[in-house]
């Protein structure tokens, strides 16, 4: 439901308040989502941020650009792998499961690596909150980029703030009716580009274009653009601040991340109260510099009032830091009433101390040293990384082969891997049994012999079925210790894999 | 008792004016997107009993606009499925045993036929892994009764051993000791020969009382060495491996009672390109020759 509270009146002063400073509006815009003023039992009151101008709005739109630009583009980076392999640079390949990014090629096995890069970005985030409060959320979040893009369609099309309320009280009419519409239809244009880009990211991207187009794509591709579509929308059009408030979970594990020196968007209490009207010539002595102007409550995307302090519902996004900037431009005061500050600066001030900035603390240094042992130990792994594989399996039914002369047989499945993008020949063989003869099942020349040549193919998982045979002489126990070796004679390199020989109670 | 819209003064919402008490229950309206999706999947199921097979009747069911027919999708999926391995399939069908083998393709094909066939008809008996029981062939080892190359175990499937095909795999093992052939006392003397016969200590003056005993009894099946016979079905009694049994009570019991089971004729029962595939996946357990 929209509820006008205000009458904005853009190019002219405030008639009730008299003599402000020249071009200074108020406004009687209410922190609707704030702590105080939301009820679990009410409907969400629409928000109108009002457009501001300043270094926060510029660079808040060069980081959407930019995100927007990764998001959209990566996928269409080609990166020329070799013959047969795909040459898309970011692709998560689930038909033949493989990640590429670039040099690095995983394989499922090789999820850690995952494991290892998500651990790398959440210290990463953890040391940028502990450092700039919430930059992740302000600037960087899907949410806030999105949310922040149709706020600007809505802009576009409807007005800002005074214009979008209007026409929310107004009743419906062909004009109203055509100007939701154009704005939906957007919404819903950028919402479908959205989830047809991620598309992309699973397949090669021109021929998915192509079949997308063309309607021969998967259903799975179609239903995906379909899900992020509907999220898409209803994330960044309808629920806007509300995913923030209540479905994000971040806001309240950052409270704890965050401290008193941690630089945070911050009302300066110390100079802004008390706080008041201003009428232009009067003195600024024995009063604050907010001359409630409630200018950074209209431009607050999330509908709060930044001058009630930190609070959970606060993305950092810096709107009202330019939106206040602008008002103290024209009264004449330094800008920056409300800025980038720490909680424990603002009390310095008050208690006649110089305020000091250190970034170098307890806390950050902690997370600059974990994040920097973790990525080197990742990249030293990286560096590192076996290009081939072995996996056994030993066969359980049955566990043994008693035969006729009374050897023993095992039989064992072999996962012969080969990372390298060219074929190799890897030479398996047996240790720590004695007078091991292997049966390789399909290869030509493998029986009863000592050692297996195989080639295995660039990039592929070889499966080997490989029949162990001892004679009775070499048996000495239930169980025996044995390991598959397996060697790429060029490189030198060498897998070995623990297994066990199992013979039962063969001595009747 | 109850009034009409009744307003709780605490909560401001209306009550049912069901009271139990001084309780009164309030009427909480059902919140607006559960209800959407309540009404919305009741206007799916109208247009489900619609479209498709839905309502059962005395004689059959409605069914339904679409025409759609679970069976008919099944036989579709499998129409598909035949037409996705035919080149396979007819592969399994034309060519011989060997030429199956020699083609890695056909081969993968085959054993994983001959696998899924091997546990619906033979695991009963052979068990899962083909590892057999007491009285029931292991198809793993390198032993075998009726000869364990390709063709030896695709006709042995095909006419099964004492069974109902005229041409089958036929041995008798006769009841020595239950039909009164043998005294007792020879029986106990040809247990320890055949003992003796599996390079294991035995009574060497019961195993000189059996020897004219064996070469006039088992030697014309089981071969004067006692290595038995495949053409015969007579088991080798030199190595290691006993159908029933490797311990002097059951050589004794085998010689009294003669056991022998019975496979069933598949020929008839599973198409000759089945048997192929089965024949092939045994041969690849390790055991083939």
């Amino acid at each position: 439901m929209d509820s006008v509270t205000e009458h904005a009146k853009p190019h002219q002063h405030n008639e009730h308040e008299g003599h402000a400073a020249e071009g200074v509006q108020r406004s009687d815009a209410t922190a609707t989502n704030s702590a105080s003023q939301r009820s679990f039992y009410k409907s969400r009151v629409a928000i109108y941020p009002k457009l501001v101008h300043g270094t926060y709005r510029r660079l808040k739109w060069l980081v959407m650009i930019v995100t927007l630009g990764i998001y959209y583009i990566t996928p269409w980076i080609r990166w020329y792998r070799g013959p047969g392999m795909p040459d898309q640079a970011v692709l998560v390949d689930f038909a033949h499961e493989r990640f590429y990014f670039f040099f690095i090629e995983l394989w499922p096995q090789e999820v850690y690596y995952i494991t290892g890069l998500l651990i790398l970005a959440a210290l990463g985030i953890f040391l940028a909150s502990a450092v700039l409060g919430r930059v992740w959320c302000g600037y960087a979040c899907p949410q806030t980029v999105w949310t922040d893009l149709y706020v600007a369609v809505e802009r576009w099309v409807e007005g800002d703030r005074a214009a979008r309320m209007r026409l929310a009280a107004e009743p419906m009419s062909f004009g109203k009716l055509r100007k939701r519409l154009t704005k939906h239809f957007i919404w819903l244009l950028i919402a479908f580009a959205t989830g047809g880009a991620l598309v992309f990211y699973c397949a090669d991207a021109p021929t998915l274009l192509h079949d997308l187009v063309t309607g021969n794509a998967g259903t799975f591709a179609y239903a995906f653009i379909g899900i992020l579509t509907f999220t898409t929308y209803s994330l960044a059009g309808l629920m806007r601040e509300q995913v923030c408030t209540y479905m994000c979970p971040w806001p309240r594990i950052q409270a704890a991340l965050i401290d008193h020196e941690t630089l945070s968007v911050l009302y300066r209490s110390d100079r802004g109260e008390p706080r008041g009207p201003h009428k232009k010539g009067q003195p600024w002595e024995g009063r604050g510099h907010c001359i409630d102007c409630n200018q950074c409550v209209a431009a607050c995307p999330m509908g709060i009032d930044i001058r009630d302090g930190a609070q959970l519902e606060c993305i950092n996004c810096a709107l009202c830091i330019d939106a206040c900037d602008e008002v103290m431009e024209k009264v004449g005061l330094p800008k920056r009433l409300i800025a980038y500050d720490t909680g424990d600066n603002i009390e310095r001030r008050l208690a006649g101390q110089k305020p000091r900035y250190r970034i170098v603390r307890a806390r950050t240094l902690l997370y600059a040293v974990l994040l920097s042992a973790i990525g080197l130990f990742m990249l030293y792994a990286l560096d590192t990384r076996a290009t081939m594989g072995l996996d056994v399996l030993r066969d359980r039914n049955p566990t043994f082969i008693a035969l006729s002369d009374g050897s023993v047989r095992n039989g064992y499945t072999l996962k012969l891997m080969n990372h390298a993008d060219h074929a190799r020949e890897l030479i398996l063989t047996i240790e720590d049994l004695r007078h091991p003869a292997m049966t390789a099942i399909g290869l030509e020349d493998a029986e009863n012999v000592s050692s297996v040549p195989v080639e295995v193919g660039p990039d592929t998982v070889y499966p080997l079925r490989v029949l162990v045979t001892l004679p009775p002489s070499a048996i000495h126990s239930r169980s025996m210790d044995m390991e598959f070796i397996m060697k790429d004679p060029k490189t030198g390199e060498e897998s070995e894999v623990h297994t066990v020989f199992l013979s039962g109670d063969l001595q009747q | 008792m109850a009034t009409d819209k009744e307003i709780d003064s605490h909560s401001g919402t209306e009550t049912t004016g069901h009271e139990w008490d001084g309780i009164k229950e309030l009427n909480t309206p059902l919140p607006r997107w559960w209800l959407t999706i309540f009404y919305a999947c009741i206007a799916f199921a109208v247009g489900y009993w619609i479209l498709m097979p839905a309502w059962p009747l005395a004689n059959g069911y409605t069914h339904g606009l679409l025409g759609y027919h679970q069976r008919d999708a099944v036989m579709a999926d499998i129409g598909k499925l035949q037409s996705f391995r035919a080149g396979e399939a007819a592969g399994l069908d034309k060519d011989s045993l060997e030429q199956i083998v020699a083609s890695p393709k056909l081969l993968q094909f085959a054993e994983a036929e001959g696998k899924s066939v091997f546990g619906d008809n033979c695991a009963p008996c052979h068990g899962s892994g083909a590892q057999g029981s007491r009285g029931f062939p292991n198809l793993n080892d390198d032993d075998w009764l009726w000869g364990g190359k390709l063709e030896d175990i695709q006709h042995t499937i095909t006419v099964g051993v004492r069974s109902t095909s005229p041409d089958t795999r036929q041995s008798q093992m006769p009841a020595w000791g239950r039909d009164h052939m043998l005294t007792p006392a020879q029986i106990n003397d040809l247990t320890e020969y055949v003992v003796h016969l599996s390079h294991r200590p035995a009574d060497a003056a019961a195993v000189q009382r059996a020897t004219k005993l064996f070469a006039d009894n088992c030697a014309p099946c089981h071969g004067p060495e006692g290595k038995g016979s495949q053409q015969f079905g007579a088991p080798n009694l030199t190595d290691n491996i006993w159908l029933y049994g490797p311990t002097r009570a059951d050589i004794h019991d085998q010689i009294w009672n003669g056991h022998g089971g019975v496979m069933p004729t598949w020929g008839g029962r599973l198409s000759p390109e089945t048997i192929k595939a089965l024949a092939v996946y045994v041969h690849s357990l390790g055991g083939g020759q």
